[in-house]
Order: structure tokens, then C-alpha cells, then sequence
């Protein structure tokens, strides 16, 4: 069928861009052309990266706002962080280690989000966007909290500091966060991460699965008129894209060694900074966002370098935000570009 | 003797204290094509709404093949066999023509989402026996040639089609049409006339719908349910129902 061929083409460029990235990064590393401080921004470009494209799978497709995307990579950052910490004096290779730190990061975030979802998924609109906040937050602030420590008496679990009875080790200190987590984060598989994501996002999104996801978006009577089961397929969007989150809190947490539940880090602003992405990117565009998130995480990083002009690379940042929702959205500016680039409404057709 | 397809006993439902639908009772036939007709405001909605499991009855009973369907959900209504459309047309707008028929088709090719997501074998194969049914169903309501057209980019006599293309996507054994003539000049009411018998002649369907229309009721259907004030006020054979005077003055009064 012609459709199907099509969206494998969506699908394939833009696993071929995700691709392409990389080759073109690797060269510029290999040949010696990549400042240390642009090779920083690559594991995070990554994470980013997926995790706009899954937040996108509950804003664009379902159609509901969640705001407490970090809080899902918070989970996930601190599960598998803590399993890392413990495991790092074993003998486990640092692969395989990473790989279960992957996995667990995914599952608890999974598991928090499907928790999550039963309550909030009841609500619709601005209800839900603030409770997901409230939601994002709360986890935030629990887990700067949280005093972990295993000595000769045991684990001890608090919410206040305690001492430790002779030889023993804090493994979560409060405020101060997880220390002496392995820097296991590494650009390649940043990058594989992401185009699984892609691949697992693309493939739902284009079978009876999306289609049923997208249908809650469109009309949710209609939807149960023909028997679609809203909340299964709700709950599923919402875990689903809880999951992805915390695998981008794995891959955040492997690449510090000091891990803090930190506003900066997990606060509401980062939620809606990943939304920033999905919006400017385009709602219920894969691609868009993909390429939203690295150009705007980028952007600021690169200001940075532009000498006296980088005490207003916030400034820039915000015009340059501005600029693109008014390209993008602005009813002058997309007939000027209808009417330039002839495409005949090509807006929904990448999904 | 043979069993009604779908049978009403004493429906009624109560909104606080207003009788929105008292004791209303009803018997279709299999393969018959039924009006429900009535003022503004008569109850004829609410009827749907508690045939498809929107609302809950207060008292009565529903029976579709002799199988009592009372108080279950709107998605289980769907599997029991009854599809329905909507007065104010509800489409997945944003959705492909071809996608909003394949949704109709969910429940009949059920692959699982890591199926689809590791695009194993029966993932290709259930997709393709979908785009097949529901391009033949397309044909059927002459709606193939815009399979890829977004939905809401459809006319208004398209919309009307393919939202009772996906509603008989789901396979019901009866169809429900809520003011499917609303809003349609005289030659696209004579043209879904047309479709609505072709639809119970083609699939060997049996039809309720509710209409304003006079002349589509009269034109099309074979018996008569008149509502008023949320009361049957006669019940039968078309022409005799239209010819009552009591459904004239209900009608259009004194």
C-alpha cells in the first residue's frame, strides 16, 4: 500500500538524519575538529532528543499535556544511579553494568508512570498539566530528601541524616544527591538509545496502537462508540512515554558523577523546557522534535562562546524561540511559506 | 416464531426529576429499516444514548438477540453488535480517510503493540487484510479515491459516509444513524436515502434512525416509533403513523 511505504519513508529519513549526525560528529572527532566543550553537549543533544520525541507520544499523539516529564527521568536517574553506585566495587563489567542500569532506570520509571496514570489519566486539559506537574515535583523533592546509607547494622532508609555504625557507606546523601556514579554515558550509546526510540515510537505510532491512541486525541466519543478502550490505550501512551523518560534519566545520571535531585536538573522548568522542544518541533512530529531539542539544547551552549555577547545569550535564545513558534505557527508566515515552497499542507503528514 | 433483533422493554431514565424517556418500548425485526421521529426535545437522543450504553437506564430492559445488553459500557455495546453515528458528525478529523475505517476495524485484527513495535510478520500481514477491508468498504461509499485525504478535509456529504463506513467497519448487526440527513440540501438527502438502503441491502443490515426529514422518513422507512415529550406516541407502519393526526398535531400543532 502507498501509505505504508510512506510512512516508512518518514521513518527512514529520519533515522538517516539521527545517522548521519553521528557519522558527520564522529569524522569531526576522529580528524581532531571538535572542541571538548561541543563534545559535552553530544550525550545530552541525545537524551534530550529522546526525551522530546517521548513526551511527544503523550502530547502529540494522545493529546494530553503532562508536565512532569523530568520527574519520570528523576526516577529513573536515581534507580539506576543507586544500582551503579552499589555494583561499582563488583566484578560486573562496566557494560553489562550499564545495560541493567538502563533496563532498571526503564522499568521503575514504567512503573511510576502506570502508578501515576491511574489517578491522573481521569483528568483532562489544564487539570492534567498541573497535577503531572505536581506529580514531577513531588518525586523531585522526595528524592532530595531521602537519606540511603548500608553500614554493619544494615540498610538504613530516612528522611533525616543519620550516622553510619563503623565501616559503611551513604549511598543517597540527602540534598547532596548520589556521589561516585560511573560515567558510563557515552555518545554511541546516547545515540542508540534514541534510535531505538525512535524506531519503537515510529512503530507504534504507525499500527492499531497509535491509531487507537490518536483517535482519544481526535474524538474520544467516537473513539468509545467504536470500541476503542480509552483508558488501556491512555495508560499505555503514558507508560510508555514514562519508560522512555527514565531511560533519559539513566543516561543523564551516567553522565555526571555527582547526581542531585536539583530544580536544574528535574524541576518543572526542564519539563517544560523538553515541551519547548515538542511544541517548536511540532505537535505530533517525530521528527521536529528530534531535530527541535538538539538545535535548542545546542543554542544556548553555543552562545556561550560569542564573547561580550554571551551575557545575553538568554536574551538571544528567547528571540530566537520566538522567531521559530512565529514561522512556525504564524497564520502570515505559513501562507508566505505555502505560498514559497508550494507544499501542500505537509504538516500532517510526517507521524 | 422469530426472535426480534432488538428489543425494548420498558426503557426509562430520570435526570433528576424530569422523565427524559418513560416506558418506552420497541421491537425491530431483522433487516428492517426503523424511524424514530419527534419534536425537539422529545427524548429521541437520549433513546440512543441508552441504547449505546452512554447512559445508564433507570428502569427497563434492552435485548439485542434475545441477550440482555442492560447497563453495560459503550465499548461493550460496540462488541455486542451495535454501531452508531452522530447527529454532529464525530470523525478522527486529523486522521487519514483510510485510518479513520481501519480504527472501525480495530477489534478484528487484533495484533499487540510489541507486534507492531519489533514489525514482526503477522504485523505486515494483519495491516495489509485491513488496508484491503477497509479499501473495499471505501469502494463500497465511493470513498476510495480519497483514501490518503485527511478526514475533516472530506465535504459534508463525505463526512456523513465515512463515518457510517467505519461504524459498519466494526461489523454490527445493527446500525444506528442519529439525524443523518441534518444539515444536507435536498439532492444529498435524496443521495444518502440512496446509501441507507443500499447499506441494508448490501450488508443485509438492520437500521434505526432518527430523522427530521419528513420525507426521507417517509421515503425510507418501513415502520415508525413517534416520541413526544419523552412518551411513544404511536407506534407502526409508516404511512399510517404520518397519516395520524395526533403525530400532525405533535407535529405541528393545533
Amino acid at each position: 500500500m502507498g501509505k505504508l511505504k510512506k510512512t516508512t519513508k518518514q521513518e527512514l529519513i529520519t533515522c538517516g538524519i539521527v545517522v548521519l549526525f553521528y557519522i558527520v560528529i564522529t569524522i569531526l572527532d576522529k580528524t581532531g575538529n571538535l572542541k571538548s566543550h561541543t563534545k559535552g553537549l553530544l550525550v545530552p543533544i541525545c537524551y534530550y532528543a529522546t526525551a522530546a520525541v517521548s513526551l511527544n507520544l503523550v502530547v502529540g499523539f494522545l493529546g494530553d499535556l503532562s508536565l512532569g516529564h523530568a520527574g519520570f527521568m528523576c526516577v529513573g536517574a536515581f534507580s539506576s544511579a543507586l544500582f551503579s553506585v552499589a555494583m561499582k566495587e563488583s566484578t560486573m563489567p562496566a557494560g553489562l553494568r550499564f545495560f541493567i542500569a538502563l533496563l532498571i532506570g526503564t522499568a521503575v520509571a514504567a512503573l511510576f508512570g502506570f502508578l501515576i496514570g491511574i489517578p491522573v489519566l481521569r483528568l483532562n486539559g489544564d487539570y492534567l498539566a498541573i497535577v503531572t506537574l505536581a506529580f514531577g515535583e513531588i518525586i523531585k523533592n522526595i528524592l532530595a530528601a531521602i537519606y540511603l546509607g548500608k553500614d554493619e547494622a544494615g540498610v538504613h532508609i530516612s528522611l533525616k541524616s543519620f550516622p553510619l555504625q563503623g565501616e559503611g557507606k551513604m549511598l543517597i546523601n540527602g540534598a547532596m544527591g548520589i556521589q561516585g556514579v560511573p560515567t558510563d554515558s557515552k555518545f554511541l550509546i546516547a545515540m542508540l538509545v534514541l534510535l531505538i526510540t525512535l524506531l519503537v515510537i515510529y512503530h507504534m505510532v504507525n499500527s492499531r496502537t497509535g491509531r487507537a491512541i490518536m483517535s482519544i486525541r481526535d474524538n474520544r466519543i467516537a473513539a468509545e462508540s467504536i470500541g476503542i478502550d480509552i483508558t488501556k490505550y491512555k495508560m499505555l501512551a503514558f507508560t510508555v512515554s514514562a519508560a522512555i523518560a527514565g531511560t533519559v534519566g539513566v543516561l543523564f545520571a551516567h553522565n555526571t558523577s555527582t547526581l542531585t535531585a536539583a530544580s536544574t536538573y528535574f524541576g518543572y522548568n526542564v519539563s517544560i523546557m523538553i515541551l519547548v522542544y515538542v511544541v517548536l518541533g511540532g505537535i505530533g512530529s517525530i521528527r521536529g522534535s528530534v531535530i527541535a531539542a538538539a538545535l535548542l539544547y545546542a543554542l544556548p551552549e553555543m552562545l556561550r562562546g560569542l564573547g561580550n555577547l554571551s551575557n545575553y545569550r538568554m536574551l538571544i535564545y528567547s528571540v530566537i524561540l520566538i522567531a521559530v513558534m512565529l514561522w512556525n505557527w504564524a497564520p502570515a508566515a505559513r501562507a508566505w511559506r505555502e505560498r514559497v515552497f508550494k507544499s501542500k499542507n505537509k504538516q500532517k503528514q510526517e507521524s | 416464531m422469530n426472535m426480534p433483533l432488538l428489543e425494548v422493554k420498558n426503557l426509562s431514565i430520570s435526570f433528576g426529576g424530569l422523565r427524559a424517556v418513560d416506558d418506552f418500548n420497541l421491537s425491530i425485526e431483522k433487516g428492517q429499516l426503523y424511524g424514530l421521529i419527534g419534536p425537539n426535545g422529545a427524548g429521541k437522543t437520549t433513546v440512543f444514548n441508552l441504547l449505546t450504553g452512554v447512559y445508564k437506564p433507570t428502569d427497563g430492559a434492552i435485548l439485542l438477540n434475545g441477550r440482555n445488553i442492560t447497563g453495560h459500557k459503550t465499548i461493550e455495546i460496540n462488541r455486542d453488535g451495535i454501531a452508531r453515528t452522530f447527529q454532529n458528525i464525530r470523525l478522527f478529523k486529523d486522521l487519514s480517510v483510510l485510518d479513520n475505517v481501519k480504527l472501525g476495524l480495530h477489534h478484528r485484527y487484533p495484533y499487540r503493540t510489541i507486534t507492531a513495535v519489533l514489525r514482526l510478520p503477522k504485523y505486515f500481514k494483519q495491516e495489509t487484510a485491513m488496508d484491503e477491508r477497509a479499501m473495499e468498504l471505501l469502494k463500497v461509499f465511493d470513498l476510495d479515491g480519497e483514501a490518503a485525504t485527511l478526514a475533516s478535509n472530506l465535504p459534508y456529504g463525505k463526512q456523513r459516509k465515512l463515518e457510517i463506513a467505519r461504524a459498519l467497519a466494526t461489523d454490527p448487526v445493527l446500525l444506528l444513524l442519529d439525524e443523518p440527513a441534518a444539515g444536507m440540501n435536498p439532492n444529498e438527502t435524496q443521495e444518502l436515502m440512496d446509501t441507507i438502503r443500499f447499506v441494508r441491502d448490501k450488508f443485509d443490515m438492520t437500521i434505526l434512525l432518527i430523522e427530521h426529514d419528513m420525507k426521507l422518513v417517509g421515503g425510507i422507512c418501513e415502520e415508525l416509533t413517534v416520541l413526544n415529550f419523552g412518551q411513544v406516541l404511536k407506534q407502526g407502519a409508516t404511512k399510517e403513523v404520518l397519516s395520524d393526526p395526533e403525530v400532525i398535531k405533535a407535529y405541528i400543532g393545533e
